[in-house]
């Protein structure tokens, strides 16, 4: 087997060193009664031309973006990468080091950790950032159980219509087994303001945060100033979701407009579709609440000859010490996907960043006057970045199919994330990312003209 | 005679090698200083190219970004030198002996990598229609049905996107289990060796955490488990082979008490590289486990991430899985996204469907290995971990008396009187070339030193390392406390000040005008 | 009269009359190492003897400071809390936590005194 550099007479010699007679022997911990005799019925090793060969046949029944013209977003998008990320990522010094804790071998970690959280905060416009979580989803829940930590005794939060469907039903499950209370409001793809007035009126003294997206699920952009004003008259924070991370090279940060904490999915710069996974939780937040903070930290300090460099800090939150007190349960981050994503910004510079968020947000632009000139269309959003909801005059789940099989793949069908709700069926969500050809869109107005 | 004026003087000229001077750079040699983006690009620069974009009509309706975000940029060749130089400040496996423990640290494939970087399998949208993605999701079914086999058990939810990510969805299964049968038990039993993370899940699933000690010998004490079962205890969440390296041999008869008194068995299976193919944890009478793949499945640490950890299912616990799942239809694979009537899943725990880039690695990883492979592997991890521990055993002081699994623990009774600490052991191995292994844990241990080796070391390097370790423990008790105590010389940094770090953190670059203001 | 109590969790109370100051002790701060955070009670918040009043951090570890008796916390030390070097410096002096009107003084004669604790201590090793 070629990843085992042993051969037979290197392991008897091993077994006589030990003093024992075989390896069976030193398996014999295990109850006689349980201990595996034969092979399990898998099949036997494989060369690696064989593997390649295997994973060649899974990848060719998928259809992949590139071939398509392709406007799937929701949560999760296709950005040009650029090579050098690619390459980056796979040096053997960043893809098999370990969390970075002998700070005297992990600096290579810890000091892209640390640009990583002062570019994230910055971004997000938030004093401070984590280095990472497991993806928006996770972030966005532990970001609620945060709020409720920081305002201690209020047990409800108030999400609104326009999370994405997985972030609530995630924030769901998070908060199922204790004691705090979810408002979930319906979504309302028409109507976004009459979805935050609503949100409004629920706040009240018990409320210990508002969490809101932007651009919500459908594309909608909001200002978050009113609402920030709301929630802190109320005493309660205000906790913002990005899904879509370049958005933020365009429009003005969540923390800029108020949020008390702002969470973000990062997939959109330096990491690939890869089928929902693994992607970058970003998490920030006040200065003042960093103590409530979860996740790692990466922070500055001196070695004993007073040379700059980084550690892992504020570490007495975090599970291995507090363990059933710490802020959360987690362990790990996205520690590569970090990397990922902060040497795609370092490759873009904030000229490089708002020109590609320009760019995104004229695709868009362009894609909406193209789908307006057709009947049976109507889109719904006055004010977005790269991402619309149309409401279409038949079910657009089936339209994607066919659409599918002319090599369009047109987007995301809301009945796709609340099967349930009769007044998802006909709406279909639609990202333009620079990815998105003039052509393409040209392609998906033809079809779209004949299909329906 | 024609002279050629290129000639140079090719012998060595001996230098006083303490005599060495500092250079004017700040770098030595192959090892650069490298500063901060922050320092060195700016926010004007950018190292892509983005096609003209003219003017166009926005529709941002005036919530343009204005102010400046401050991020800055840095050419290509630039960028590709920046982490170039930070990659060389980095211990991974790759570089040397890793035998941190707990953690698993083995070779990571390169074929791994290769195939997850498939455009069929890297550049799809977990929002695709499900007509365009039959592979993957054949690819997650076969995913499935390894770890079941490999594991004995019935189900498996492959959504976790971390081991404790895995530990929360099994003990939130445990949960909706015993609600469902109107069961609101309260307590959840944890050995006092369990990773930190089993008492921070079980509070986060409104449990109360009882502590349960180990005995002299590293088990977990039967009789002590026995006495805290009763009609308020959910369940235990234990290791096997547990954070000792030693194998739970009463786990079946823990397991037969814990569901007499009416609970659930989780069992925190980090440590499943030592026993694949060996012993079907199914036989042993679990609930759940989760599988880290990042450790016994080879897929990359990273860093620190992102990890994957799948949680099997005992029938009792299955249908309390999360979604989504791949079941098969007539029409082929689909993927359960939304509970259907009388579903009693607890519910989603991540957007989309989990890790896919690291069920690709895994599984090209046991593909690789096979059934013959794997258990090769848990009996080369074995020796391996027993090799170290027969080895140092008249050196050190391992923590219990006989053989081990896939690590070695000692305790620092060795060091007792030398005036060295476990840390700066650790540390004076830096100097040696590897990275230090795991100390202070677990906690049931003084001066814990766990030692995993893995499968993929070779007997040259752990002939290398065990030299190295007496030779250590040799200079400890004769009192060459100097090469311990200012340890590491050799790493581009001697040790970091953490204490400062947590005093005034600094966590995120300002420019120096604010940094002085701030003073 | 001023008089000074320790507890088993190495708690210092310095008692007059109704009123008590509470720290830790030299001893818990030698054990404990460099304090790198001190989160203190609110003012006005009614404790009972046992329960957990502050935290102290050090780099890898978070201890819980218990109530050594009961009472209404009257004040604390916001000292401690800008630079909880002093805990290290001065656990039985500038480096105090809060101080309590205590409800119960009778449960003061349940603690030790300083020949008592430091006996205590030596035994621990």
């Amino acid at each position: 087997m070629r990843y085992l550099p042993h051969n037979d007479a290197d392991r008897q010699a091993m077994l006589s060193a030990i003093g024992a007679r075989s390896i069976d022997e030193l398996f014999q911990v295990i109850p006689e009664a349980v201990r595996l005799k034969d092979l399990l019925d898998l099949p036997l090793h494989k060369s690696e031309l064989e593997v390649d060969r295997i994973f060649r046949d899974y990848a060719r029944q998928n259809i992949p973006a590139a071939e398509h013209a392709f406007f799937v977003g929701c949560g999760a998008y296709r950005h040009h990468i650029p090579a050098t990320v690619d390459y980056i990522i796979q040096r053997g010094e960043f893809l098999t080091a370990y969390t970075p804790y002998q700070p005297e071998i992990a600096q290579g970690t810890l000091q892209y950790l640390f640009e990583f959280q002062t570019q994230a905060a910055n971004l997000l416009g938030c004093d401070v950032a984590n280095a990472s979580m497991y993806d928006g989803s996770t972030a966005c829940g532990e970001a609620i159980l945060m709020a409720r930590r920081i305002t201690r005794g209020r047990n409800k939060a108030i999400v609104s219509g326009g999370l994405h469907a997985h972030y609530r039903a995630v924030s769901k499950t998070m908060m199922k087994y204790s004691d705090k209370d979810l408002v979930c409001f319906d979504p309302s793809p028409d109507d976004p303001e009459g979805d935050l007035a609503r949100l409004l009126d629920a706040i009240d003294d018990a409320t210990s945060c508002v969490v809101i997206q932007t651009p919500d699920m459908f594309g909608h952009l909001h200002d978050l100033r009113p609402i920030a004003e709301a929630v802190h008259a109320k005493g309660a924070l205000l906790v913002a979701v990005v899904t879509e991370i370049v958005s933020l090279g365009a429009v003005m940060s969540p923390g800029e407009m108020g949020a008390d904490i702002v969470v973000a999915e990062g997939q959109g710069l330096g990491n690939g579709l890869n089928f929902g996974g693994p992607y970058l939780g970003l998490f920030g937040t006040r200065q003042k609440y960093v103590r409530q903070m979860p996740g790692r930290l990466a922070g500055e300090t001196t070695d004993a000859d007073g040379k700059r460099g980084f550690v892992l800090t504020l570490s007495t939150r975090e599970q291995h010490i507090r363990r059933e007190k710490a802020t959360s349960n987690i362990c790990t981050n996205s520690g590569l996907c970090a990397l990922a994503f902060t040497v795609h910004m370092t490759l873009l510079g904030e000229a490089g960043l708002r020109k590609l968020a320009t760019l995104n947000h004229k695709r868009a632009v362009t894609l909406k006057n193209a789908l307006e000139t057709l009947p049976g269309v109507e889109v719904l959003n006055s004010r977005f970045f790269n991402e619309i909801s149309v409401r279409l005059n038949q079910p657009a789940a089936p339209l994607l199919e066919k659409l599918a099989q002319r090599k369009i793949l047109a987007g995301v069908p809301a009945s796709r994330l609340y099967p349930d709700d009769a007044d998802m069926k006909n709406i279909l969500i639609l990202a333009a990312t620079e990815t998105v050809h003039d052509q393409d869109i040209d392609k998906l107005i033809s079809a779209l003209s004949e299909e329906l | 005679m024609v002279m050629n004026r290129q000639g140079r003087p090719t012998s060595v000229e001996t230098v006083p090698t303490d005599q060495r001077p500092d250079t004017t750079s700040g770098h030595r040699g192959l090892v650069h200083e490298e500063a901060l983006i922050f320092e060195i690009g700016d926010n004007a620069h950018t190292g892509v190219d983005l096609e003209d974009i003219g003017t166009f009509e926005t529709s941002l309706g005036g919530l343009e970004r204005k102010e400046p975000i401050n991020l800055p940029g840095l050419s290509e060749p630039q960028t590709v030198r920046h982490y170039t130089r930070l990659s060389q400040k980095n211990y991974g496996i790759d570089s040397g002996f890793f035998p941190l423990g707990s953690c698993t640290m083995k070779h990571n494939p390169r074929l791994n990598e290769k195939v997850a970087r498939l455009p069929g399998l890297a550049d799809i949208h977990p929002l695709q229609p499900e007509s365009t993605v039959q592979g993957a999701l054949q690819l997650m079914e076969d995913l499935a049905h390894w770890l079941m086999t490999l594991t004995g058990m019935p189900a498996v939810s492959l959504s976790p996107k971390a081991g404790a990510h895995g530990e929360l969805c099994g003990i939130m299964a445990i949960r909706a289990a015993l609600e469902a049968r109107g069961d609101a038990r309260k307590v959840i039993l944890v050995p006092d060796s369990a990773h930190g993370t089993n008492p921070a899940t079980a509070a986060f699933c409104g449990y109360a955490v009882k502590s349960i000690p180990a005995t002299k010998a590293g088990h977990v004490n039967v009789a002590a488990v026995k006495a805290a079962l009763g009609p308020d205890v959910a369940g235990i969440m234990l290791t096997n082979p547990n954070t000792c390296g030693l194998f739970e041999r009463d786990i079946i008869e823990i397991a037969d008490a814990v569901h007499e008194a009416g609970g659930l068995f989780y069992c925190d299976g980090a440590n499943f590289n030592a026993i694949v193919g060996r012993v079907l944890p199914g036989d042993l009478g679990i609930d759940a486990m989760h599988l880290n793949l990042h450790k016994t499945f080879s897929t990359p640490h990273g860093g620190g991430g992102p990890g994957s950890g799948p949680v099997v299912f005992s029938e009792a616990l299955a249908p309390y899985a999360p979604l989504p799942y791949v079941v098969r239809t007539k029409d082929g694979l689909h993927l359960r996204e939304h509970p259907e009537k009388d579903d009693a899943s607890f519910g989603r725990l991540v957007a989309f469907h989990g890790q896919m880039g690291m069920y690709v690695r895994a599984l090209a990883y046991m593909l690789s290995h096979g059934s013959d492979g794997l258990r090769q592997v848990a009996d080369d991890a074995v020796l391996n971990a027993n090799y170290i521990l027969s080895e140092l055993k008249d050196f050190m002081t391992p923590a219990f008396e006989g053989r081990c699994m896939h690590e070695a623990l000692f305790d620092d009774r060795f060091l007792k009187g030398t005036g060295v600490t476990t840390l700066d052991f650790a540390k004076a191995m830096i100097d040696e070339g590897f990275h230090p292994m795991t100390m202070y844990f677990p906690l049931v241990v003084q001066g814990a030193m766990l030692i995993e080796p893995t499968e993929t070391e070779s007997k040259a390097t752990l002939d290398q390392f065990i030299a190295s370790m007496r030779a250590l423990a040799a200079a400890a008790k004769d009192g060459d406390t100097h090469r311990f105590l200012g340890a590491p010389f050799y790493a581009p940094w001697k040790r970091l000040d953490e204490t400062k770090a947590a005093r005034q953190p600094v966590l995120k670059w300002s420019p120096p005008a604010a940094q002085e203001a701030a003073e | 009269m001023t008089r000074t109590y320790y507890s088993e969790d190495h708690e210092w109370i310095t008692v007059n009359e109704d009123e008590g100051t509470v720290g830790i002790t030299e001893y818990a701060q030698s054990q404990l190492g460099d304090v790198v955070f001190v989160e203190l009670p609110e003012v006005g918040a009614v404790l009972s003897k046992g329960d957990d009043a502050a935290v102290v951090e050090s780099v890898k570890a978070a201890s819980e400071l218990y109530a050594p008796v009961t009472g209404e916390v009257t004040a604390v030390n916001h000292s401690v809390v800008e630079e909880p070097s002093l805990v290290n410096t001065a656990p039985m002096d500038d480096g105090w936590f809060f101080t309590l009107k205590l409800t119960d003084p009778s449960e003061l004669d349940e603690m030790m005194d300083e020949e008592a604790y430091e006996a205590y201590v030596k035994d621990l090793g």
